[in-house]
């Protein structure tokens, strides 16, 4: 509702855009007619949320092509760029985090926690144009832009995600080592963590089994929230890479006031980011007893 | 004379320029069961966990700690060798069960991960049996194994603490205020099970706690702790009916040990302080770490002090029965 309300307040005619600023007023009136925009807007609302109920997402007023498909093609190559910079992320912060924690007494807790806090600071696309800068233009050892789907070259798709995964992932990463951080130090605290070195556990290997799985449900939920923030990432990194996903098809969209299109990509951002709420909280259910209900 | 199990001399703790524990010496016998009583903030958790070497980072013990069958001190032993030291010769019941297990791991797995840890079980499936078995010693049903910590009461926890400390049958084990976060309903029926547990195994034992009636039911010999240091020690019986130290005094004049001292105690107590209308309370408190006066620690709360007072007292009688005090009860007054 808010997603199409702001939408319909927005300037712009999508007919007049579609027409050129040359046509007449009687095209643009027939257009409006076409594509049922004359109508009030409650009936449009209710016609597009049927459309989106019955997995129809309209017709777009540019390419007057099906707006369906098209955003569901887009959708893999964005989730696979998201997935991507998300283990990247994890990758980055699990063990830098943890690192950080046992040792934040040491200069080399500190230092790392240093660093985390400047990635914290660089937005996506910067760290995109910067190791564009440095792995494409000054190494030439990735390309810079481009896109193949997985099924063409597995190579060169490969090759072409590395620099857009890792600007996404870096900065990700960066804040989600500041959870990891946090979570392992409370959990450092804990007197489990004592009762497992009573047992005759390492330092290390105490946290490894007794700690972990416990830091791991504040960090989950901050890995939800930071999906969302991913998806935004991605609109903008896919610009500067010039990758086909859903945030350029958005920004297309937004461009060319294909006002329905633009509703139908965001609606599919809002249902991803609450899909991804709720696998978070099956996720702290598989790594918590506690909340599982029922049980003895 | 068999050697001691555990043998403490001069064992200080400090962190940064504050000392916490200063010059303590302590022995426990094969299968003798020792009592380390005192205030809060007296020391003796940190005497504990000096011995474990499982002191916050921070914190930094002197000294030297021998166990017996192992020829290194613990003091300054590295984490290698420490960590093949405890859980194995030496285990620990901390005070809170509430928060001692980890809530993620099935009770089974936490019990069988210590023998699994030092190979005393040869398999998983053997430990697990182990587990059971040991579960069954401190009466709770094997169908526990599969439980998690949080569908358990803290008594019921406390009984899984001692399970996984009692597992590989130590020779010592240090139990710090075992029984402070219980109900009393609980509290007579885990006591129990520990004295059962470390007979079973002639394993030695370290109670702490500030419950004088506890040491009472449990101990044998008794060490009075305060300020970071031994003030006197003895026999239960001995310490208890005849104080000498004057904390001690205080102490016991603050404590109802009717139900709980042994008859030839009850009329000593009695005689100690006529008919004891109601008990007494130690004047002022504990001072904060590293405020303690210069000299003997006591002397600022102590309404027998002198100007002798600010040296510190000479340890008089044997090392393992004796006090440190100037003017001991039992000489001067009564």
């Amino acid at each position: 509702m808010l997603v199409f309300g702001f939408m319909a307040v927005l300037p712009g005619d999508p007919a007049r855009v579609a027409l050129g600023v040359n046509a007449s007023d009687e095209a643009v009136a027939e257009l409006r007619r076409q594509f049922g925009l004359d109508r009030p807007l409650p009936t449009q609302y209710v016609d597009w949320l049927g459309g989106l109920l019955r997995g129809d997402l309209g017709t777009s007023y540019v390419s007057k092509a099906a707006i369906g498909p098209q955003v569901f093609d887009r959708l893999q190559v964005t989730l696979l760029l998201v997935v991507a910079g998300m283990l990247i992320a994890l990758v980055l912060a699990v063990p830098a985090g943890t690192v950080m924690a046992a040792r934040h007494r040491r200069l080399s807790g500190v230092a790392l926690s240093a660093l985390s806090q400047v990635g914290v600071a660089v937005p996506a696309f910067l760290a995109g144009i910067l190791l564009i800068m440095v792995f494409a233009v000054k190494l030439g050892w990735l390309p810079a832009n481009g896109w193949t789907p997985p099924a063409v070259d597995p190579v060169q798709f490969l090759r072409q995600l590395v620099l857009p995964a890792l600007s996404l992932g870096l900065v990700q990463g960066a804040v989600l080592t500041r959870y990891v951080r946090s979570a392992v130090l409370d959990v450092l605290r804990e007197d489990y963590l004592r009762t497992a070195r009573a047992k005759g556990l390492r330092p290390f290997p105490a946290l490894w089994r007794h700690g972990l799985r416990n830091a791991a449900v504040p960090v989950v939920t901050v890995l939800g929230l930071q999906l969302a923030t991913l998806l935004i990432g991605a609109v903008v990194v896919e610009r500067v890479f010039v990758i086909p996903g859903l945030g350029s098809l958005l920004l297309d969209g937004v461009s060319q006031r294909d006002l329905i299109l633009v509703q139908d990509v965001v609606m599919v951002l809002v249902v991803a980011v609450l899909l991804v709420n709720f696998l978070v909280d099956l996720l702290y259910v598989a790594l918590d007893p506690r909340l599982r209900t029922g049980s003895r | 004379m068999t050697p001691d199990v555990l043998t403490v001399q001069g064992l200080n703790v400090s962190v940064r320029d504050t000392q916490l524990v200063s010059d303590v010496d302590l022995t426990v016998g094969p299968g003798e069961r020792v009592g380390l009583i005192g205030e809060s903030g007296s020391g003796k958790s940190l005497t504990a966990l000096s011995i474990l070497g499982l002191l916050p980072d921070d914190v930094v013990p002197s000294g030297s700690v021998r166990l017996t069958g192992i020829d290194h001190d613990l003091i300054g032993a590295d984490e290698r060798a420490l960590s093949r030291i405890r859980g194995r010769d030496l285990a620990m019941v901390f005070q809170e069960p509430m928060t001692a297990l980890n809530p993620t791991m099935r009770i089974g797995d936490q019990i069988a991960e210590s023998m699994l840890i030092h190979h005393t079980q040869p398999t998983r499936t053997a430990a697990r049996a182990a587990a059971a078995d040991l579960l069954d010693r401190v009466q709770l049903p094997a169908d526990l194994l599969r439980a998690y910590p949080h569908q358990l009461s803290g008594g019921q926890r406390q009984r899984i603490v001692l399970a996984i400390a009692l597992a590989n049958d130590p020779a010592l084990l240090i139990c710090d205020e075992p029984t402070t976060a219980l109900d009393v309903t609980v509290q007579a029926l885990v006591l129990d099970l520990i004295v059962q547990g470390v007979l079973a195994r002639s394993s030695a034992l370290l109670f702490i706690t500030h419950d004088l009636a506890v040491v009472a039911t449990v101990c044998e010999r008794v060490l009075v702790m305060y300020g970071g240091r031994v003030v006197e020690s003895g026999p239960v019986h001995e310490v208890f009916t005849n104080p000498r130290h004057r904390y001690t005094q205080g102490l016991l004049a603050a404590s109802n040990l009717e139900a709980a001292a042994p008859a030839s105690g009850r009329t000593n107590l009695q005689a100690g302080t006529a008919s004891r209308p109601r008990l007494t309370t130690i004047p002022g408190t504990v001072p904060a770490a590293g405020h303690f006066p210069s000299g003997c620690v006591f002397r600022n709360r102590c309404t027998h002090a002198t100007d002798l007072c600010a040296t510190t007292p000479a340890w008089s009688g044997t090392p393992t029965t004796g006090y440190a005090c100037h003017h001991p009860a039992g000489a001067s007054h009564a």
